[in-house]
């Protein structure tokens, strides 16, 4: 079918959630680093911020093929309101039962979000995607060995591990705030839309949590607001963080 | 990365070997002799182990306090290159300290013990480390030339006597000089690029050339090697000879680059072949080892506020039946 100017907007949306989104959460990942309850979870954090900041880069380098600045402009030089990420990946590393969740819930929905894109029309997400996938599934794996072997540690590690599930649940369904070009993006085959996505990620997410002991607020209402640029008070000292020593000079090479 | 500054134990050279059986003894030190390399299930003496063990963990936790001031510029890279690059990088200085806590403990002493040890302030890391990296030239400078001291050190140490260790530092030394062709990269963008650029690594540079210079240990003739530490292939190559190393592979190099350095003395003597300079304070770097630096303090809070916040988590998981003897290298 031939491509509109709103399909392309959409599919830039959609690049744009998905690469601010890894910026995001690669960075908050890596903060592990040095701080980590044991050396080798310092380790594993490190490589799977690694993984997500390098495919942030990938699917802006796309958006710059679309037109967009390039991958540096965009990602350290805009304000909050300009991020489209849910407002999930933003908040501070906090407790390692709280990075965990998080990780879990992130990772089995992008997951599935690669999965559906490796169907895309749009060949360059597709070729992404495909790589992506063997990447992510080491994310996902070590999620459920933690999330595992914490449900079962001790009483402490249960406790925490069920507060965090509790509290990020609405957030965690907050990652599939519709856009405003479902339609679009849907009926051209360029994406499954985020309602569908949001089945698949509770179909695993769901009984995978249960069969670990967990129970899983399903009432919980999703708390949107990040795909459109309302952010938590977290993400603007995240950015200017981030962009310190590149706003320095931003037409200097470093 | 590590410098030579190791601190040693002032035991008395004749007591090392006091209490050992003479034959096995004169057997070990003959494998050593001939370049054999000792594994954790041979004998050795009692005196070996435990120097073997705090050299081993004085460097398992330098690259683990180390990861500290360099991983505050992880969040504040400017760009995709760096910002990755310097993730690795850091990622890398953490799993060396993952291997040597393994190196170490093959000789009996626990991860657990070594670190507590280190938060409670009864083990020493590499001095260089309590210093501030103010801005991200200092980074760059770490990276380079911190990295570039580091392996200096590391290859003569990796020709030591104890297997574990030796292969160990064998696998830091290949990462470790793409820390360093990461670092010279950043030093050369910084070094060749605006006049504000220019200005932070200068900055940077004069800043850490003293505590580089401290970086690989006192001058010999005021260092008392034992000289069985030497024969027993602990203790390699002194800490002077480190230094000229270093000096006449980056001085040239940092130079090349228009920068200076603090050190109107510093030149090299073309009759002996050696660099001549002003010897940095000793009296400062003797103030820091014991605690005074400008950032002890700060770092052993942050490595005791992580153990305590990851408490929980190792409670959960680790069974305190488990011995991990089996070295990762």
């Amino acid at each position: 079918m031939e491509f509109t100017e709103k399909h392309v907007e959409g599919l830039k949306d959609l690049l744009y959630r998905m690469a601010d989104d890894l910026l995001i959460l690669g960075h908050r990942n890596s903060e592990w680093t040095g701080l980590g309850p044991i050396l080798e979870e310092d380790i594993a954090f490190s490589s799977m911020a690694q993984d997500k900041v390098g495919q942030s880069l990938a699917l802006y380098e796309i958006l710059h093929e679309l037109g967009e600045s390039d991958p540096d402009t965009v990602a350290f030089t805009r304000n909050d309101f300009q991020f489209h990420n849910c407002q999930m990946v933003e908040f501070p590393i906090g407790e390692y039962d709280f990075s965990l969740v998080r990780h879990f819930f992130y990772d089995h929905a992008d997951a599935l979000r690669f999965e559906a894109l490796t169907e895309t029309v749009f060949e360059p997400l597709q070729m992404v995607t495909k790589k992506f996938k063997g990447e992510i599934k080491y994310h996902t794996m070590h999620a459920n060995s933690w999330l595992k072997q914490l449900a079962h540690g001790s009483e402490e590690s249960k406790i925490r591990m069920q507060q965090s599930i509790n509290e990020l649940f609405p957030y965690a369904l907050g990652m599939f705030e519709p856009s405003d070009y479902e339609q679009e993006l849907m009926e051209s085959g360029l994406f499954i839309g985020e309602a569908a996505l949001q089945q698949r990620w509770l179909d695993v997410v769901v009984p995978t949590l249960e069969s670990y002991g967990y129970t899983v607020p399903t009432d919980a209402a999703p708390l949107f607001g990040g795909r459109k640029g309302v952010h938590t008070e977290h993400l603007q000292p995240l950015l200017d963080e981030m962009t310190e020593v590149f706003r320095i000079d931003p037409s200097a090479e470093w | 990365m590590y410098g030579n500054a190791y601190v040693e134990n002032p035991a008395a050279t004749n007591s090392l070997t006091a209490n050992e059986n003479p034959i096995k003894l004169a057997e070990f030190e003959a494998r050593i002799a001939a370049g054999d390399k000792i594994e954790p299930n041979d004998w050795m003496p009692a005196e070996y182990k435990k120097q073997l063990i705090r050299m081993i963990e004085q460097h398992a936790h330098s690259e683990i306090i180390g990861a500290l001031p360099e991983g505050t510029w992880i969040t504040r890279a400017p760009g995709f290159r760096r910002k990755l690059a310097l993730m690795a990088k850091v990622q890398d200085e953490v799993g060396h300290g993952q291997l040597l806590y393994s190196a170490a403990e093959t000789l009996g002493k626990s991860r657990e013990d070594m670190t507590n040890d280190l938060i409670n302030g009864k083990s020493k890391y590499s001095n260089v480390f309590n210093y501030p990296a103010k801005t991200w030239a200092d980074s760059a400078v770490i990276a380079w030339l911190i990295d570039a001291g580091a392996i200096v050190n590391q290859l003569a140490n990796s020709k030591g006597s104890y297997g574990p260790y030796c292969r160990a530092l064998d696998r830091i030394c290949a990462e470790e000089s793409f820390h360093l062709k990461y670092g010279h990269d950043n030093v050369v963008f910084l070094a060749t690029g605006t006049p504000k650029q220019r200005e932070m690594v200068q900055d940077a540079l004069n800043r850490w050339w003293e505590p580089i210079m401290h970086f690989f240990g006192p001058p010999d003739k005021m260092s008392v090697h034992t000289e069985v530490l030497m024969r027993w292939k602990v203790k390699m190559g002194t800490n002077d000879d480190m230094r000229q190393t270093f000096l006449d592979m980056y001085v040239p190099k940092i130079w090349d680059l228009g920068l200076t350095l603090p050190d109107e003395n510093l030149k090299k003597n073309d009759e002996t072949g050696k660099w001549e300079y002003t010897e940095p304070n000793w009296e400062v770097f003797k103030q820091v080892i014991n605690g005074n630096g400008p950032c002890n303090k700060e770092r052993l809070a942050v490595r005791r506020t992580a153990e305590e916040k990851g408490r929980w988590v190792r409670n959960a998981i680790l069974r305190k039946d488990a011995k991990y003897v089996t070295p990762l290298a």
